[in-house]
């Protein structure tokens, strides 16, 4: 479970000041259930989703997730969360093997439970054929399963996944759907954020519109299109965030 | 704190170091092959050279004592330089090396000689080439011998013995051991490369396990697990640490061997050596207290700890690997300066000096190899240094709670 209550990150900048990255967004994301957030580059989606994964700290409001607060509890938070991001990559001279081991090792995990969910793990994935070989070695796909699998490997109760489709063929981003789906289906929390409008329709139960760090509209796809018309979810989008973005 | 965490992280920095081509080139090839190799090189190079320059015959080139012709046989006659008549263009010859120096004989030189009338001897040379000063040299010792010699007829002439002109001789003897000896003579030189060996070795994992992990995406697959912020840093701090130490050993090791292997060859070429080479080869190897190295490296672990947390520091401002670079280098000259300092003569350590790092490293390295043993200050300065280590440790982990610092964009 996410609950977001008007969160709220400013930056400071030297050159433009104060930026409102995140501004008083609330939301709320049950047990398997995925949440859609739609925006454009720079609309406080990656902002957000960071702050939910306490890699950056809030400046107002409050969120908690998986049941525990962000502010007061970040350890806690991010050991019931995987996070998976196109920023998150993987160290090149580890193989496969190891990197599942490492990250599971830091998650908590102790060593016959690293072994046994990393064998889940290659088996469910897929990723016989490059366990044992250095990630530098690896296909973009296989790269890109492995990556699932570090996310998964403490079983998280909560996925944030900031674009994770980002600079993949069409095959390996059909892969990452389906995992999304799956997870979904064995109750998982799900937040994804994307640019694609294709992904949201295909993927999300729910889905919220940021524009300018701020939740424009909220609700299922039929209701979104019923509230703002248009004939396609371009066109839904554009009306959502204002009619502010140019054509 | 979870220490298994730390564990964890430093066993796979130390892994992926390993598996890492520059950072073994920078750990081992550097110290251990291409340090001592260039060593070596060098010294031989420069021994070829001096050899080379002390063998060949200098031509110099003669101006005027034409009214003293037994000066000039003799000149003619010495098998230390090659004389040549003198032309109006001396200057030019010497500075084109064709001619390596020369000397001037003032007129009627052989016959103020023998009326007791002071003559003065110009010899013309080029200041900083090594040929036209053994050249000149050459020139001086004939000339001081041919002043004994007439000084001694003088004094023969009029019944009066030589030993006239020296009524007295001085003497020195050598009391200090030679440890010391070689403590004062490279004392201060050991310390400053055992700190400067510590502070290279720590660049180039300080920089990779900060703006290296930013640039390549990893440092933030890092942080959202679940390990806390402290570990992280402590982890890294680790394996820059093992770096640096390593870097220093693997260094320290090699300079033995070389010194060793090389040094009676090297050794001959210096100063020290042509004092010593009256003796034996092996004599030209100063002495150095070897309770004195290991109580240098001793003291220097603090200052290693003090580098790596500094290194982390601040190349995690970097974005890039490269923009890190160009953060460390200034940086590379605050470390070699206060070193630089300590090993200046007349520099002494006091009880403030204790307090100013790295130049109260650089001091006391210098008394310990010397084989003095200040307790106070080594005690002053190792705490110091301890703290301002334990403070750079400090720093680093609130840099890195910094999100303005690790997410700088």
């Amino acid at each position: 479970m996410i609950e977001v209550e008007a969160l709220t990150k400013v930056f400071t900048d030297r050159k433009r000041g104060e930026i409102r990255a995140v501004d008083q967004v609330s939301l709320r994301v049950a047990p398997g259930q995925i949440y859609g957030l739609l925006g454009l580059n720079g609309a406080g989606k990656t902002t957000l989703l960071r702050l939910l994964a306490t890699l950056l700290q809030p400046t107002g409001g409050n969120a908690t997730v998986g049941g525990f607060d962000l502010r007061r509890e970040p350890q806690r938070v991010r050991a019931k969360v995987g996070f998976l991001a196109a920023s998150t990559a993987l160290y090149g001279r580890l193989t496969a093997r190891e990197t599942i081991a490492y990250f599971g090792r830091l998650n908590g995990l102790d060593e016959r439970t690293v072994r046994e969910r990393t064998r889940q793990l290659i088996d469910e994935l897929g990723m016989q054929e490059f366990i044992d070989r250095r990630v530098e070695k690896i296909s973009t796909g296989m790269k890109q399963k492995l990556s699932v699998a570090r996310t998964l490997v403490h079983d998280p109760a909560v996925l944030i996944l900031d674009e994770p489709t980002l600079g993949l063929d069409v095959m390996a981003a059909r892969a990452i759907l389906g995992f999304v789906r799956e997870c979904r289906d064995r109750g998982k929390t799900v937040i994804y954020s994307t640019h694609f409008m294709s992904e949201v329709e295909k993927l999300c139960d729910v889905i919220g519109i940021i524009h300018q760090g701020r939740l424009r509209a909220e609700g299922t796809l039929t209701g979104l299109k019923a509230r703002f018309g248009g004939r396609d979810m371009e066109e839904m989008f554009i009306k959502a965030a204002g009619g502010e973005i140019a054509p | 704190m979870i220490f298994r965490h730390i564990a964890t992280i430093y066993g796979k920095e130390l892994r992926d170091s390993l598996r890492d081509r520059r950072t073994l080139i920078s750990i081992f090839v550097v110290p251990t092959l291409i340090v001592p190799v260039l060593t070596l090189a060098v010294g031989r190079i420069g021994l070829r050279a001096m050899s080379k320059a002390r063998e060949e015959t200098p031509v110099v080139m003669l101006l005027g004592g034409n009214d003293s012709p037994d000066v000039v046989a003799a000149l003619h006659q010495s098998a230390k330089f090659k004389l040549v008549p003198g032309t109006d263009n001396y200057q030019q010859l010497i500075s084109d090396k064709k001619v390596r120096a020369a000397v001037r004989l003032p007129e009627g030189f052989e016959t103020g000689l023998k009326s007791g009338v002071v003559q003065q001897v110009t010899i013309y040379y080029y200041e900083g080439e090594l040929k036209s000063s053994f050249a000149a040299g050459n020139l001086e010792r004939f000339f001081n011998d041919l002043k004994d010699r007439t000084v001694a007829a003088s004094l023969a002439a009029h019944g009066l013995p030589v030993s006239l002109l020296k009524p007295l001789a001085v003497a020195r003897e050598n009391v200090a051991p030679p440890e010391k000896v070689g403590g004062n003579a490279v004392g201060g030189f050991i310390p400053y490369l055992i700190i400067l060996l510590c502070f290279t070795g720590a660049i180039y994992p300080a920089i990779d396990l900060t703006a290296g992990e930013k640039e390549r995406g990893t440092m933030e697959t890092l942080l959202c697990s679940q390990v806390g912020r402290a570990e992280i840093v402590l982890g890294k701090f680790f394996m820059v640490l093992t770096s640096s130490l390593c870097a220093m050993v693997f260094s320290l090791l090699s300079m033995v061997g070389v010194f060793l292997l090389g040094g009676a060859t090297i050794g001959r070429g210096a100063r020290m050596a042509e004092a010593a080479a009256r003796t034996s080869a092996h004599a030209a190897i100063p002495m150095i207290d070897p309770l004195g190295i290991l109580g240098v490296l001793a003291m220097v672990l603090p200052a290693a700890v003090l580098f790596s947390a500094l290194l982390l520091t601040i190349a995690l401002f970097a974005k890039s690997a490269k923009e890190a670079q160009s953060y460390v280098t200034p940086l590379t000259f605050l470390v070699i300066l206060p070193a630089v300092v300590g090993v200046l003569p007349g520099v002494e350590l006091d009880a403030r000096l204790s307090l100013v790092p790295l130049l109260n490293l650089s001091l006391v390295g210098k008394e310990m190899i010397s084989g003095i043993w200040h307790w106070r200050y080594i005690a002053l300065i190792f705490l110091s240094t301890c703290v301002y280590a334990g403070a750079a440790l400090a720093w680093c982990v609130r840099m890195f709670n910094r999100e303005e610092v690790i997410f700088r964009v």
